[in-house]
């Protein structure tokens, strides 16, 4: 799955990928494992938490691997993790 | 991670919320489906007012309780002819009929191909999870050959349903098959199918892992959505007789994308034609 | 639209079967799907023919299946809607009218009866689907059956089933034997605006707060919203609640929801029953009887009036919900009750329930021949 690119970078020289804010609805989460196997940067990963639903929901590695490419929500079948694109701090 | 526990998903707003969780398994694709539909109307900026999600029984028929539009959960079989009543009744209505291989192609598999016939704008979209997943996992029209199910102890005795052949052969003017793990391609071609007048079909593979999977020699949901991965190949407007799905090929992609005049067009025209007094 | 081509004021020479037709229309059908089928065929191509020359939708599916599932949908997108059949067919709709029952669809499905079981006989007169009519969709619901005695009632008694479906959100079946349909009689179609027509009832609140099964008022009937007006409701064949969301496991409500589409017709019994009464106030035997063979008992009540015995008739014109109490108090003061139908014994079984201590003759008839009143008279005077 190519990676969707949001807007083209102005200067190439400064040009880095947005950046993401993950959101996991832990409780909703019925441990499936897709967001993880199939997040093109591999920023998640399964956690030890327990959930409501007795699974292991996804847990953040590295957030500023996030391309904001939003594969994770759509192919999560419960609704349970999305993607924001981070607002620009220190203008970037 | 998010500290903001009041942000809602994106996608809520086109749910019934207080239904979510929905029934669905663990790796279930309904979910995939039903996010990549909402997907492709949200990205549309299409009206939800004038949506009528149309379901037939199944697992995928829930689909119609969750969408926060017009919807009506019909009997076994007869989402389409439900949904001729509504497009016809209304025909300002996108009419999107979601549901399942049983359902549409084996006790509902006339109401398609006279759908497809007369090409009237209904959007079909299957989840084909190759067996009866509500009743527990039979087999249906669209279960491999060898496969096994409940009431295929022995491996399946039964050649299955070429959907996208069968479509094709009906005469939709719309034509696709995608798996839940082309997310990206299928929310576009549903988008496709959605813009354009005429019947459209669109077939999902999706994994069934609870019980279709697991007597397949895929437990997880994961396996069965790398085995999609592994064996699906893109060959767009290739031949649709020819698109198969075997275990070690699916062949995926638009088949078919032509115009006709639709059903509603030509009732509306010998309507008007009849009421200038010029009917026969 | 127009009035006057929907409405065709005036006097006609119609069978029972454009009859019905017309009466749709006049009564705002704007929505018909059908299969062909002996002896219903006209009333489709009727339809096909009329409701284009007013903007309505006239579609032929590929079964009954299908008529009678885009009939409801149709009625969900906000048209008046019909379907006609025979036998065969009307088995066929079975299931769907169960859901049109569980989901309060209104609609008119028209049972043209012929002989059956089974493909029967396909040009004879028959009264064998009336238990079918009440009984023929799997669960417990109600339903309103009309069943017309002449090609004019075939008309007025097509308005009234729509008039009830409105009305009480549910499936009204027209009951008309096979003879009704295909014999011809002088219509009058009265003015349009003569003609009482009854639209459901519309939801008054905001979106946010509409509960698409939550009855409104005395009569158990909830306000229905149709598809595209921005209510972006949810109707499900399953047991559902008062929003329409599933409720597969609550015996609560399925209590709730059974027994609301049991009573919105029960407790309206009286405001829906229609019959015939004739010379009944001092009659001492009385024929029960409906459709065609009320003309035949209507003849032999006369003939045993003018040889002195005090006879009387008690036609029906609604089936269902069946007309209990005028059957009960029929029987208490008729000493023989006589009941002609075109069957081997249906709604016999109904006048024996309701009419517990009367004496009562069941007179079936199977096949061609129609009751002649002779054959009603001899029990009469033999009472
Ligand atoms: C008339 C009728 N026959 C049988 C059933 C039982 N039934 C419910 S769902 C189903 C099969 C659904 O299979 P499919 O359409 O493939 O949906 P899935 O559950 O696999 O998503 C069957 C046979 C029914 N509800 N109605
Ligand atoms: S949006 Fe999701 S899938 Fe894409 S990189 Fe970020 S975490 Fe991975
Ligand atoms: S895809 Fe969704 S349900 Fe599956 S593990 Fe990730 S968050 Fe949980
Ligand atoms: S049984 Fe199969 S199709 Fe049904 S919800 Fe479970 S995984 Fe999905
Ligand atoms: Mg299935």
């Amino acid at each position: 799955m190519p990676v969707r690119i949001w807007r083209k970078p102005l200067d190439l020289e400064k040009a880095k990928p947005p950046r993401g804010e993950i959101h996991i609805i832990k409780d909703r989460c019925k441990g499936c494992g897709y967001c993880i196997e199939y997040c093109p940067r591999r920023v998640l990963e399964e956690s030890d938490e327990i959930n409501k639903r007795g699974v292991h929901p996804p847990k953040v590695e590295e957030e500023s691997k996030c391309v904001v490419c939003s594969f994770c929500t759509a192919v999560c079948p419960d609704f349970a993790i999305f993607v924001v694109e981070k607002p620009c701090e220190g203008g970037c | 991670m998010t500290q903001n526990e009041n942000l809602a998903h994106p996608m809520e707003v086109f749910l019934r919320k207080s239904r979510i969780p929905h029934i669905w398994c663990s790796g279930c694709g309904n979910g995939i489906i039903l996010h990549s539909f909402i997907q492709a109307v949200k990205e549309l900026e299409m009206d939800s007012d004038k949506i009528a999600v149309i379901s037939g029984i199944g697992c995928i028929g829930r689909v119609a309780g969750y969408v926060n539009m017009d919807s009506f959960h019909t009997t076994h079989g007869r989402a389409i002819a439900f949904a001729t009543g509504v497009k016809l009744a209304n025909p300002e209505l996108t009419v999107v009929v979601i549901s399942g291989d049983g359902d549409l192609f084996a006790i509902g598999g006339n109401h398609f191909i006279h759908a497809a016939r007369r090409n009237i704008d209904i959007k079909v979209i299957c989840a084909n999870n190759f067996n009866y997943g509500m009743t527990g996992g039979q087999q249906g029209p669209t279960t491999p050959l060898e496969a096994y199910t409940t009431t295929s102890p022995y491996g399946n005795i039964e050649h299955p349903f070429n959907l996208v052949s069968l479509a094709a052969a009906s005469g939709a003017t719309y034509v696709a098959r995608w798996t839940t793990l082309h997310v990206r391609r299928l929310t576009a071609s549903i988008q496709k199918m959605l813009q354009k007048r005429g019947f459209g079909f669109i077939e999902v593979i999706s994994p069934c892992p609870e019980i279709y999977g697991r007597r397949n020699k895929m437990r997880t949901g994961l396996e069965m959505m790398n085995w999609l991965k592994k064996v699906s190949v893109i060959e767009n407007f290739s031949d649709p007789a020819k698109a198969e799905v075997s275990r070690d090929r699916i062949i995926i992609g638009e088949f078919v994308d032509m115009e006709k005049p639709t059903f509603e067009s030509i009732l509306y025209q010998t309507i008007k034609r009849v009421q200038e007094g010029k009917g026969r | 639209m127009t009035g006057n081509k929907a409405v065709l004021t005036g006097e006609h020479f119609l069978s029972g079967d454009l009859a019905c037709a017309e009466g749709a229309i006049a009564a705002g059908c704007r929505f018909f799907a059908g299969y062909p089928i002996t002896p219903a065929t006209e009333i489709a191509e009727r339809m096909a023919l009329r409701l284009p020359e007013i903007g309505g939708i006239y579609v032929q599916m590929e079964d009954e299946l299908a008529s009678m599932a885009a009939i409801i949908g149709a009625s969900y997108a906000g048209l008046k809607s019909m379907t006609a059949t025979s036998g065969p067919g009307f088995s066929l709709m079975q299931e769907n009218i169960g859901l049109a029952a569980m989901t309060e669809a209104p609609c008119v499905v028209v049972n043209v009866m012929r002989g059956g079981p089974s493909t029967g006989q396909p040009t004879k007169p028959g009264q064998q689907d009336v238990m079918q009519a009440r009984w023929g969709s799997h669960g417990d619901y109600e339903i309103i059956a009309l069943s017309p005695n002449s090609v004019q009632e075939a008309f007025d008694l097509t308005v009234e089933a729509f008039n009830l479906s409105e009305a009480y959100r549910v499936p009204v079946i027209l009951l008309m034997d096979e003879t009704v349909a295909h014999m011809w009689e002088k219509v009058v179609i009265p003015p349009a605006e003569e003609i009482r027509l009854v639209n459901r009832k519309k939801p008054n609140v905001p979106p946010g707060e509409y509960a698409p099964f939550k009855p409104e008022g005395e009569d158990l009937v909830p306000p229905m919203a149709c598809f595209g007006e921005g209510y972006r409701f949810h109707a499900t064949g399953l047991t559902h609640d008062e929003f329409g969301n599933p409720k597969t496991d609550s015996p609560e409500a399925q209590f709730q929801l059974v027994s609301r589409l049991c009573e919105k017709i029960r407790r309206n019994a009286e405001n829906i029953i229609k019959t015939e009464k004739v010379m009944l106030d001092d009659a001492e035997v009385a024929v029960i009887a409906y459709g065609v063979v009320s003309r035949s008992a209507l003849s032999a009540v006369k003939k045993a009036r003018e040889k002195g015995i005090k006879a009387g008739l008690l036609r029906l014109i609604t089936l269902w919900p069946f007309p209990e109490k005028q059957v009960a108090e029929l029987a208490d003061k008729a000493k023989l009750i006589v009941i002609p139908e075109l069957n081997y014994g249906q709604m016999v079984r109904e006048v024996e329930r309701a009419a517990k201590e009367a004496s009562i003759r069941f007179l079936p008839k199977l096949g061609e021949n129609l009751h002649t009143p002779g054959e009603i008279l001899e029990v009469l005077e033999a009472k």
